[in-house]
């Protein structure tokens, strides 16, 4: 695998002038931004803000009505990217382990059947030790708990050796320690492995210690930068087209707009925030 | 041994050839239920295998106005109803149901109409019967190459996209980003969903195939979290079972000489579903203990 660097940098994703419409409504507008090997990038928006279409695009699964996504080399070779999706149920019916999914990460889209080799059982162990899951590789997937199935989504996507990986959601539905032990092992994973990150989420907050970039969306379109420069009541004011306050509370941030219809918040807490 | 045996294995049983019959065809499409089955329960497609299964039997009772086989008919018409359950139900989430249901009225409309041609064409009640319960004693020897070749067939599709089709049962999204074609795996499933079902059909009849289909595989996904050894430990059961069945129905024949024996789908279903008790039983004193909720539903 020796792919080039987009831009004779590290750049491993170019996103420029990304737009795209379904069925006469605007998902995305002229979103261009650029991730680098072993980075770890926020992508940040509410619910409909359009996080999903752009991973949906990245991975090709949606070809966009103008603009362009080159992942390093330029083609989107699809073992480059990792990808976790949203909102996966696990059927505890599905007879199927933990070392199971991570191994079909390997070959999962070939014909035929699979013939045991010590090698793949090897590379499979690996992968599990990594991300902390060989005390339940044994164990049927469906039986895990939120937070061990996300880390097994994880090792599958990352068996391949991808530079990219994607993740949709992966914090949703964790209580805070799993969500915590998610952030720090992507962290980890990304520094070690010159893998970038890519991750959406709702809540910025668990992602604040670990965050090298930030791409907030709202409307279709993003702001992108470091979170110093895109979470500032200037900034995203002018991505939301209402007045915003970014709120500092200990180490969280909460982001509050100031018309009760349009009230946003990403704190975590579960009730609205709302400035009169 | 056969002394041991032989208060169990009534007299001739071994050297009587629709017996002999009974018990290769039935052995070979309880392997291939068993398969794919295990997916079947796997992707969620229970509905879809048993309304197969009642969709075919217009192919079967046309099959008989014809004067062929009936296993031609259920293939036959089984394959045209799974394109047409593809074509209606593309990529909408709860749209597979829909087309199965859209699909299944219409197929049971036309096996009302066949299965009553049938009962005016002939002076019998045969047709129906056979149609809809079975009739592995009565199948013709000269059948068993073509049951062969299509088992052959269908467990072929299946076991070689074995890993692309757990991939798609888990998600969708999963394997298309990792290569899969999903639609095509799906079609290619369905299509051996809809042989599998057919000859299921002519062995323990169209009503009863389900039970064939689904039930040894449910039982399996309970005994192992392998799902290499889930659809053998499906074909085991599903082996065991219907050989069980034909001797009991064979037996059954000393025991009520006045009926004449009984039909040997209900003895093949009936241990399907005793099977499956008593894996249910196992599985809940298993699991009750160390059962862990997982939180994935909320969102």
């Amino acid at each position: 695998m020796q792919g080039r660097a987009v831009n004779g940098s590290d750049e491993i994703l170019a996103v420029d002038g990304v737009s795209v419409t379904l069925s006469g409504r605007e998902i995305l507008r002229d979103v261009t931004f650029h991730i680098n090997a072993g980075e770890f990038t926020g992508l940040i928006g509410s619910n409909g803000a359009g996080k999903t279409t752009l991973m949906r695009v990245i991975l090709g699964l949606l070809t966009p009505s103008a603009g362009t996504v080159r992942v390093e080399s330029g083609s989107r070779g699809r073992s480059l990217i990792g990808y976790v999706p949203q909102r996966i149920t696990l059927d505890p019916d599905m007879p199927l382990r933990a070392r199971d999914l991570v191994g079909l990460g390997i070959d999962g889209q070939r014909f035929g059947l699979p013939l045991p080799s010590s090698m793949r059982r090897k590379q499979v162990d690996e992968m599990l030790d990594a991300v902390d899951a060989t005390r339940f590789a044994d164990s049927r997937v469906g039986n895990l708990s939120g937070g061990e199935q996300q880390r097994i989504l994880i090792a599958h996507a990352l068996i391949s050796h991808p530079r990219l990986l994607l993740l949709d959601e992966p914090l949703a539905n964790l209580d805070i320690g799993s969500e915590q032990e998610v952030v720090d092992l992507l962290a980890r994973i990304a520094r070690q492995q010159r893998i970038a990150v890519l991750i959406s989420t709702h809540d910025m907050n668990p992602l604040l210690p670990v965050m090298d970039r930030i791409v907030y969306i709202a409307n279709g379109r993003i702001a992108t930068g470091t979170t110093a420069e895109v979470v500032t009541s200037e900034s995203l004011t002018k991505l939301y087209g209402v007045h915003v306050d970014v709120i500092h509370v200990h180490d969280r941030i909460l982001v509050v707009a100031g018309r009760r219809e349009e009230a946003l918040q990403h704190g975590g807490n579960e009730s609205i925030v709302e400035l009169v | 041994m056969v002394a041991f045996l032989s208060p169990l294995i009534e007299p001739g049983f071994f050297s009587n050839l629709p017996v002999q019959t009974a018990l290769v065809v039935g052995g070979v499409v309880a392997v291939v239920s068993g398969i794919v089955g295990t997916f079947t329960v796997m992707r969620g497609q229970s509905f879809a295998g048993h309304s197969l299964a009642d969709i075919g039997t217009a192919g079967g009772s046309a099959a008989f106005l014809l004067g062929i086989s009936p296993l031609f008919g259920f293939v036959a018409m089984n394959l045209m109803a799974a394109g047409v359950m593809e074509w209606i139900g593309i990529r909408r989430p709860r749209g597979r149901d829909l087309a199965t249901g859209i699909v299944l009225g219409a197929a049971l409309g036309l096996a009302a109409l066949f299965l009553y041609l049938d009962s005016t064409a002939s002076s019998t009640t045969g047709a129906t019967i056979n149609v809809l319960f079975g009739s592995i004693f009565t199948l013709p020897s000269s059948m068993v190459p073509v049951i062969a070749i299509f088992s052959v067939v269908a467990a072929g599709i299946v076991l070689a996209m074995y890993r692309p089709l757990i991939l798609s049962s888990i998600s969708s999204d999963l394997a298309t980003a990792q290569g899969v074609r999903v639609r095509l795996v799906g079609i290619g499933y369905l299509a051996a969903l809809a042989v599998a079902v057919s000859l299921s059909a002519v062995t323990i009849g169209a009503i009863l195939s389900t039970a064939l289909l689904i039930g040894p595989a449910a039982t399996a996904l309970r005994l192992t979290n392998r799902p290499g050894r889930a659809a053998a430990f499906a074909a085991i059961i599903g082996v065991l079972a219907t050989w069980l069945g034909v001797l009991l129905a064979y037996d059954s024949y000393y025991w009520f000489p006045s009926t004449g024996g009984w039909p040997v789908s209900f003895f093949v279903v009936t241990l399907i579903f005793v099977i499956y008790l008593a894996s249910q039983i196992r599985f809940r004193a298993r699991s009750g203990v160390q059962s862990r909720s997982t939180a994935t539903e909320a969102a």
